[in-house]
């Protein structure tokens, strides 16, 4: 997609590489799992460590006694809080998102009280994993409690009880963004007072578990004073430097390696405590040290995601055109600020208008304290929740006004000729065409004829109701323009950086800086070289993921890999060519600007028969023998790539649902989605990903939800409870595209890594009231059980709480039980 | 996710079984599939002394008929039992709801006297067995003794074999005359347990239903027999109404736990809802 590429014309070349949908190269060492895997390391004399958690969500350590813990078989030293607490320092959050915003600070390990339960309280480091884990219950930990807070409506009530108390509240920020003070919009206030219809929902963003494949696991070497840290993380860059300031280790003493990491999402964009700890430990001892999670350590610990409280207002006139927006948000932070912890739901603050034409919009969000696992990034980080929010008012809104819901969006979606378009909330969007996606995902789903099914359903009065949802969404992706970044007080940059290295034989090395966790990086890059140079595709590697061979990038994210890492490399590739011209020039013994290059050949114009390939050069200037005087004997480049505005993929999202209204099951009947994602470089990996994003999304809406007791326990502390649909449960997926590239990058596309995840959930949540709307149902809240379904349609409301004991499948496993509390071991009758 | 120290034992007949359990120790836990078992060990749910693996047991795997009853080995895997001929000619509910635990993985390993032994409420073979009226074959130091399924589940997680006992096999009945068999699971995904489920075996005469057995599975700390339904049954007609109106009395006299899939109000809508469903296609309506 290069100026250089767009020349070509004449004589066919070579089928072109972009557009392909080519099987992922790395997917059979994956799918295998015989690759390096974090936890499949292992180095000479390394010591393993499990670590101690607290059972309790808030308390005081009134009493440390870890002498048996020493005295165990195998078991080589144990680190408590206060052994640690000289040189721990805080985690870091790099996402101050107001000058106020208060940080308790968040050590790795609890010193002399905990805030949530599974915090760390104290490290065993023994000879073997099951060394360390036996000596786990061996430590002895008094707990003296303190009041857990749980409900934020209740944590930000005067008087509440404080999850920090040296702080004045358990409110960290309060992030305004008021369209009218800003000048890209109206005064909020004044379009209310004047519209003729307010439409006021209260949406609830349930608490969830980002529940990646490969659990955590870190291993550290010491050397000399130097330390190689190899994580499962997607962002070994930033951790690099993270790392480096939390302990003190400078950064160019530090290597961080994030081998294959299998999945994230969002997920391992964390410094994580036990990152942290493993550097101390190995400091310390002066040995390498391994720690790989359990499972129920990884639900328990690893930061969660979403949970926030929505109040939402939206006006209009009678004939359905927006006038106002208005949301608050109270967001769950859990008990620490992470990473990015504060700015996930601020990262939402200028998507809520969606894809329409609002006149006036205010958005404020309070961060909040609870003694729960801290939030951070998931799948979407902040826009999910955008368009769930506005998605499912302007549902609420049609339904008032007595109007078509597509024809209320219809009426105030921003059109194909007004792009580019900027919002009420600043942004630019690029480019699309909301109505021909609108009109395909229509076709797909088959609309008139399960609209007229519905009709009869309803007519009937069928047990089981039909319903149609419609989301529509777009999102802010590419992350990021810097400067935008730098205004919204984030931490970093946004760009990404490539380099290219030809080889002797003509092979070509891509470094990315930006870190793949399993979304096909390795076979997308090539693709890009591939056409860029005109090489084969099968000559391409790509190297990421290790400091010290990809030492500039700042990973994998808010799909900006294609978008800000991919275009890194076309520009890396596009000064390979550069440098190429000038030796071809010399050895052709032409001019530069009489050549053409073309499907990988230097060829002189007007002159058949004459050509050299770039393969080729790469052994003459390898060579050296033969090149131009002035310039260096290499034509290997690197490039660095900042996008000047974020890209605006978009879609179309249907739902058709059946609900059960006896027993409330709800069920999937058909789903189609149109998605214009920009210029598409494989449609296999961009089918992937839609068809992962709409799983996940779908999950939020009908099964996934962290709950925690009253007494702060997650009582969803197993795979049992914690219900993560298998292909057994989804439907098939029928899925489109329409393409406008995006102008704000060489390749044109948009990203595709989050946008099935961000449209589906609405679609869903509206597709269900759409079948039992005419019971008297306005909301069921999320995820929508059967349970909630059936009391929503027959008792009212939104189907209320769930009780939070966990199922009795495994004796009722979860975190009360498995946080290293003892149990009876007998407690379970029978056998087997 | 590994499991505190235990002692192991892998006896390959029934006498050596139960010597090794008599020999375990204080806290003898029986490995039949493991797939219950092995994820509380590992999650320190269960700490045994001693784990007795019954894997290479052989005599006690594999189905076969004996006079009026087939008998089910108790270490014969849900794969086994779906792929039993018999199974499927004389208890095609058992093969129907051993169709419906967890996944194809758990099946391989997973053993139909495991799943019963374990009791667990929201297990779908208990309540299976119960509505057939299975006879449970347990040996010990004491000798042989047999069960009915109705003396068989005591409690939450317990049963009739006592500890230094072994269920060995089990007797299905050879259902006389024509009977229809449904079992109706509700869950919320593919592969979890049964939020709530309904074992009916009916056998239909002159358009009218002659007798009904009814299972339910998660209801209270053991699998019930809904007798007030099947008193009901008895004798009515073989019309929907008929079998709505009787199936409005499945939750009496349950007792069914509050957890994050259902509280108990609902499980016992869910019993009466299902109960119809699963009469309906069991008598063929």
């Amino acid at each position: 997609m290069t100026a250089v590429e767009e020349r070509t014309g004449t004589t066919p070349g070579p089928e072109k590489e972009i557009g392909k949908a080519r099987r992922r190269k790395e997917d059979a060492r994956l799918i295998t799992g015989k690759t390096t895997w974090t936890d499949n390391m292992v180095l000479p004399g390394m010591l393993h460590l499990a670590v101690v958690r607290s059972p309790v969500a808030h308390a005081r350590i009134t009493h440390v006694d870890v002498s048996a813990v020493r005295e165990a078989p195998g078991v080589i030293a144990v680190f408590t809080g206060s052994d640690l607490a000289e040189e721990q320092g805080s985690l870091p959050c790099a996402w101050p998102v107001t000058p106020e915003m208060v940080n308790p600070g968040h050590p790795s390990i609890a010193v002399d009280q905990v805030n949530h339960v599974g915090e760390a309280v104290a490290v065993i480091v023994a000879r073997s994993k099951t060394a360390a884990q036996d000596a786990v219950e061996l430590a002895d930990i008094d707990y003296e409690p303190l009041p857990v807070v749980l409900d934020m409506e209740e944590a930000v009530a005067d008087g509440a009880d404080l999850v920090h108390d040296h702080l004045e509240s358990n409110t960290s920020y309060h992030f305004v963004f008021d369209a009218g003070e800003m000048g890209t919009g109206s005064d909020t206030d004044q379009a209310f007072a004047d519209a003729d219809v307010v439409v006021s929902r209260r949406l609830i963003q349930q608490r969830l578990i980002p529940a990646f494949m490969e659990p955590r696991s870190v291993v550290v070497q010491p050397q000399g004073d130097n330390y190689t840290m190899w994580s499962a993380t997607q962002i070994p860059h930033i951790l690099r430097v993270m790392a480096a300031m939390v302990t003190g280790i400078p950064e160019h003493k530090l290597r961080v390696v994030a081998p294959d990491v299998g999945g994230g999402f969002g997920g391992k964009l964390q410094v994580n405590p036990e990152e942290i700890l493993c550097l101390l430990i190995a400091r310390r001892l002066g040995k390498p040290v391994k720690w790989t999670e359990t499972r129920s350590e990884s639900l328990m610990t690893a930061h969660h995601g979403r949970d926030q409280i929505q109040y939402v207002d939206i006006a209009a006139d009678r004939e359905g055109n927006l006038k106002g927006l208005r949301v608050r948000l109270l967001a769950d932070m859990g008990a620490y600020l992470r990473l990015i912890t504060p700015g996930v739901p601020a990262l939402g603050a200028f998507m809520y208008p969606g894809i329409y034409k609002f006149p006036a919009y205010r958005f404020e969000c309070d961060g909040v304290f609870t003694n729960k696992v801290p939030t951070d990034a998931y799948r979407g980080a902040g826009r999910p929740e955008a368009t769930f929010a506005i998605e499912r008012i302007m549902d609420e809104l049609a339904v008032e006004l007595g109007m078509d819901p597509l024809e209320l969006r219809r009426k105030n979606w921003i059109n194909a000729d007004e792009f580019p378009f900027t919002t009420v909330a600043g942004l630019a969007y690029d480019s699309g065409d909301y109505e021909t996606a609108t009109q395909q995902a229509l076709e797909l789903l088959g609309y008139d004829e399960l609209r007229a099914e519905q009709q009869r359903r309803r007519e009937s009065g069928d047990r089981v109701q039909l319903g149609i949802g419609i989301s529509t969404f777009t999102e802010m992706c590419g992350l990021a323009p810097s400067r935008v970044l730098g205004s919204l007080s984030f931490g970093a940059g946004g760009w990404e950086h490539a380099a290219i290295r030809m080889l002797p034989t003509g092979k070509v090395e891509v470094v990315t800086g930006s870190t793949p966790h399993g979304q096909g990086h390795e076979t997308a890059w090539s693709q890009l070289v591939a056409d860029s140079l005109g090489v084969p595709f099968e000559d391409v590697e790509v190297l990421h993921g290790d400091t010290a061979i990809s030492s500039r990038g700042l990973d994998t994210y808010g799909s900006r890999s294609l978008v800000v890492g991919g275009s890194a490399v076309v520009k890396a590739a596009d000064k390979v060519i550069a440098k190429a011209r000038k030796i071809a020039a010399h050895l052709l013994e032409a001019s530069e600007d009489d050549l053409d290059f073309e499907a990988g050949k230097f060829s002189v114009r007007g002159t058949p028969g004459t050509g050299l390939g770039i393969q080729e050069i790469a052994l003459a200037i390898f060579a050296a023998h033969n090149y131009p005087e002035g310039i260096e004997p290499s034509i290997d480049a690197e490039a660095t790539f900042d996008p000047e505005n974020f890209s605006f993929p978009h879609g179309t999202h249907l739902c058709a649902m059946e609900v059960d209204t006896e027993t409330g099951f709800v069920k999937i009947r058909k789903y189609a989605c149109v998605d214009d994602v920009g210029t598409i470089v494989n449609p296999l990996i961009v089918e992937g990903q839609v068809h992962g994003g709409l799983a996940q999304g779908i999950a939020q809406a009908l099964y996934e939800e962290a709950v925690y007791d009253a007494d702060g326990n997650l009582t969803t502390g197993t795979f049992v409870d914690y219900l993560v649909p298998s292909a057994n449960d989804l439907p098939h997926f029928d899925t489109g595209n329409t393409v406008h590239s995006a102008p704000g990058n060489p390749i044109g596309a948009k990203g595709v890594g989050e946008a099935g995840c961000i449209a589906s959930t609405p679609a869903v949540v509206n597709a269900a009231l759409d079948a039992v709307r005419h019971l008297g149902v306005t909301d069921i809240r999320m995820p929508l059980t059967p349970e909630r379904v059936w009391r929503a349609i027959h008792r009212g409301g939104d189907g209320g709480d769930r009780a939070t004991a966990g199922s009795n499948a495994y004796g009722g496993a979860q975190t009360e039980t498995t946080a290293g509390v003892s149990t009876d071991a007998s407690s379970l009758g029978g056998d087997r | 996710m590994i499991p505190a120290p235990f002692a192991y034992a892998r006896p390959t007949t029934v006498d050596e079984a139960l010597q090794a359990i008599a020999e375990g120790g204080e806290d003898v836990k029986v490995l039949a599939g493991g797939q219950s078992l092995i994820p509380v060990m590992r999650l320190r749910l269960a700490a045994p002394e001693t784990v007795v693996d019954l894997g290479r047991v052989a005599e006690l795997r594999g189905v076969r008929e004996e006079d009026d009853a087939i008998v089910v080995g108790a270490m014969t895997t849900h794969a086994d039992v779906l792929a039993d001929p018999l199974i499927r000619q004389y208890a095609p509910l058992v093969a129907e709801a051993t169709a419906t635990v967890a996944d194809r993985q758990v099946r391989h390993r997973g053993t139909f006297g495991g799943a019963l032994v374990h009791a667990d409420p929201a297990g779908d073979l208990p309540a299976v067995a119960l509505a057939l009226d299975a006879e449970f074959v347990i040996v010990g130091p004491g000798g042989r003794r047999t069960v009915g399924a109705s003396e068989f589940f005591v409690d939450y997680l317990t049963t009739a074999v006592q500890e230094g006992e072994l269920l060995v096999e089990v007797r299905l009945p050879k259902l006389a005359g024509s009977w229809g068999m449904h079992y109706e699971k509700f869950n919320r995904v593919a592969q979890a347990w049964s939020i709530v489920a309904v074992a009916a075996a009916v056998r239909r005469e002159d358009g009218r239903i002659a007798e009904a057995r009814i299972g339910l599975t998660n209801m209270g700390p053991t699998p019930l027999r809904a007798r007030q339904v099947e008193e009901a049954l008895a004798g009515a007609e073989a019309t929907a109404d008929a079998v709505a109106a009787a199936s409005q009395h499945a939750a009496v006299g349950t007792d069914p736990s509050s957890d994050l899939n259902a509280q108990a109000d609902y499980r016992q809508h869910l019993a009466t809802v299902l109960t119809r469903r699963a009469v309906s296609t069991a008598a063929g309506l």
